[in-house]
């Protein structure tokens, strides 16, 4: 048996990396987290879904809406709202559904790293937690900015050019730039909502569903309930505000306008990402 | 307020999860320039300790601290101290490079000290590779490269050798005495008393979360050593009554030729009463000895003698009251 009783104490200690400054590294913690979202599959099929269902439903709207635009019968709603709120009509096809690529992806970047373990190396190097917080919901914001302006503006363009023939919308008709902006805005911001559930959940089924119960399901439900109350709870719900961003201008019923909506949504999400962080800097890892 | 560099520190440490307490009221510290292991059963409360240490989870009471500070209060931890936990910490769809370098981005350390760990765990050739497919000797490797990323002076290693085969269990441990006689802290824990014989020169014994030993590690095994004597006897029911009478301890031998094969005597083992003690009885009641030997106990027989009122689900109920 080997037993070393004591370990003959060092000659020298070895030479140390310097003392490192006293703050965290915010380029440092931006670039990892960029690394990190960037270097797992998922991150690009997200993206991928998330265009394809949103131009796809959108050109397919446009062309039937484009084939049938003299028959009496089909599609009035839809021709009577691309006069009075062009931009809800272009973008409700595709985004209503494409959005929910974008929770996936909010709700994987921080419900991966707890079904995976990866949680333990990231607080390891980050221990204070709530600055790899801040930047994962930077670089993931950032991201769904760049998505969704690309997908949005290619939208409209696709949507507008099929549609043409009959109707002349562009980037001039007043409101639509706004609410093309606003929807973009929204897209982004439903991003960091859906992180912010996952890293309350940290188990990515769970936390999918939660996000569709209350983006797609929810809705549905309080509409069924009349009275002036369950109206106000169904306006200030936070998909439903978000979305009012994409009107082109204020529509008969809202209780919010397009900007208050956004801002209700957005103070949804702050909430939801104080109690995301609470959590994350409470709990055990 | 900073302590010593490198010594860590654990003051009161408890840990309840529910209504089981994982670690309790645990103090001891952990000295540079040597390597010191951290010993107990499963379920002892090694790896909680190690997470309660590294900041992920959160003391009921008491505290823990590296050089004087908590790990929270440091600041790029990992270029002070290297952790390799023992659940996994890797996204299975990263490469082993992505994941280095997240994290070396993460304490401003630049990419090229990523090739560096990955060539001192030789895994560079398949560090493009998705994690996923890595083998468990494989991934450890992983996790010692990630520990090493920022060469951190204080180290802390649970259950190393898991997954390893033999030539990894020797590479490690060749690793931990070096980086030892470097002057770094190494912290490192294994339910296996062979692998701290050969590896540690102090060690820090717990069972059922707490402390049961906090010595050098040829301290520890000389605490029994005198007590223990096998004893083989045709007529064991007899001299195990004459011992006990005398106030020594008896057990069944456990050893490889316990039934006393190939027409030996069975064998007991005594302990809490010498040899020449135990001779001396015998021979008063004309009882036939066949064998009377002293025995330096095993590290790991001491080991069990030592904790075993805190093994959890009692594995060492072989051992019939070896008090204090
Ligand atoms: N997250 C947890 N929740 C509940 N109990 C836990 C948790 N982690 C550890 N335990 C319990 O704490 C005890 C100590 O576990 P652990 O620290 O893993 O021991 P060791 O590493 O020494 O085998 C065990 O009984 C274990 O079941
Ligand atoms: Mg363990």
């Amino acid at each position: 048996m080997t037993v070393t009783p004591q370990a003959a104490p060092p000659p020298q200690a070895a030479p140390y990396p310097p003392q490192a400054p006293a703050h965290d590294s915010w380029p440092g913690l931006l670039r990892a987290e960029w690394t990190k979202i960037r270097s797992v599959r998922s991150t690009i099929w997200s993206l991928l879904a998330f265009v394809v269902v949103a131009v796809g439903f959108s050109a397919l709207l446009a062309t039937v809406l484009s084939n049938d635009w003299n028959s009496p019968s089909g599609g009035v709603g839809a021709r009577v709202q691309l006069h009075t709120d062009p931009t809800s009509t272009i973008y409700g096809a595709g985004f209503s559904l494409g959005q929910l690529a974008l929770c996936v992806l909010g709700v994987l970047v921080m419900t991966s790293e707890y079904t995976t373990g990866a949680i333990r190396s990231s607080l390891l190097a980050v221990p204070r937690r709530l600055p790899m917080l801040a930047a994962k919901g930077a670089v993931l914001a950032v991201l769904d900015l760049i998505a969704s302006a690309v997908t949005v503006f290619a939208v409209f363009f696709v949507f507008t050019s099929i549609i043409s023939s009959h109707i002349s919308i562009t980037l001039g008709t007043p409101g639509v730039l706004r609410g093309t902006i606003g929807g973009i805005l929204y897209l982004t911001v439903i991003g960091l909502f859906a992180m912010a559930i996952g890293g309350l959940i940290r188990h990515t089924a769970g936390a999918v569903s939660t996000v569709i119960g209350i983006v797609f399901v929810a809705p549905i439900l309080l509409q069924l309930i009349p009275g002036t109350i369950a109206n106000h709870i169904y306006g200030y719900w936070p998909s439903v505000a978000g979305q009012l961003a994409g009107q082109t201008t204020e529509q008969p019923g809202n209780v919010l306008s397009p900007w208050e909506g956004l801002g209700v949504f957005c103070l949804w999400t702050v909430a939801a990402l104080v109690a995301c962080g609470a959590v994350l800097a409470h709990r055990d890892a | 307020m900073t302590g010593p560099p490198g010594l860590i520190e654990a003051r009161e440490l408890t840990k309840r999860f529910g209504d089981k307490i994982a670690v309790d009221h645990l103090t001891f510290t952990v000295a540079p320039g040597r390597v010191t292991g951290f010993l107990g059963p499963n379920g002892a409360g090694k790896s909680t300790t190690m997470r309660l240490i590294c900041g992920l989870d959160r003391p009921s009471a008491g505290t823990a601290t590296i050089g004087g500070l908590a790990y929270r209060e440091l600041r790029r931890p990992l270029r002070t101290v290297g952790a390799l936990l023992e659940a996994k910490a890797v996204h299975p769809g990263r490469s082993a490079r992505n994941h280095l370098l997240v994290l070396a981005q993460t304490q401003g350390l630049p990419a090229s000290r990523v090739d560096e760990v990955l060539d001192l765990v030789g895994l560079r050739d398949v560090a493009g590779k998705r994690t996923g497919g890595f083998s468990l000797g494989m991934g450890q490797r992983l996790g010692i490269a990630a520990a090493m990323l920022g060469d951190p002076r204080v180290l802390l290693l649970d259950e190393p050798g898991n997954g390893l085969d033999p030539e990894g269990i020797r590479w490690v441990r060749t690793f931990m005495r070096q980086l030892a006689a470097e002057g770094r802290t190494v912290f490192v824990s294994s339910h296996l008393m062979s692998e701290m014989s050969v590896l540690a020169d102090h060690l820090v014994v717990i069972g059922r979360g707490r402390l049961i030993a906090d010595c050098p590690t040829s301290e520890f095994l000389q605490r029994s050593s005198e007590r223990s004597v096998l004893v083989r006897a045709p007529d064991t029911a007899r001299l195990r009554e004459l011992v006990t009478a005398g106030g020594g301890t008896v057990r069944d031998d456990d050893g490889p030729d316990r039934a006393g094969g190939n027409g030996a005597a069975p064998a007991l083992v005594v302990t809490g009463m010498d040899a020449p003690r135990i001779g001396e009885l015998a021979a008063s009641e004309r009882l036939v000895l066949h064998e009377l030997t002293p025995r330096l106990p095993s590290l790991e027989e001491a080991f069990m003698e030592l904790t075993a009122g805190s093994v959890e689900f009692g594995q060492a109920s072989q051992q019939v009251g070896s008090a204090s």
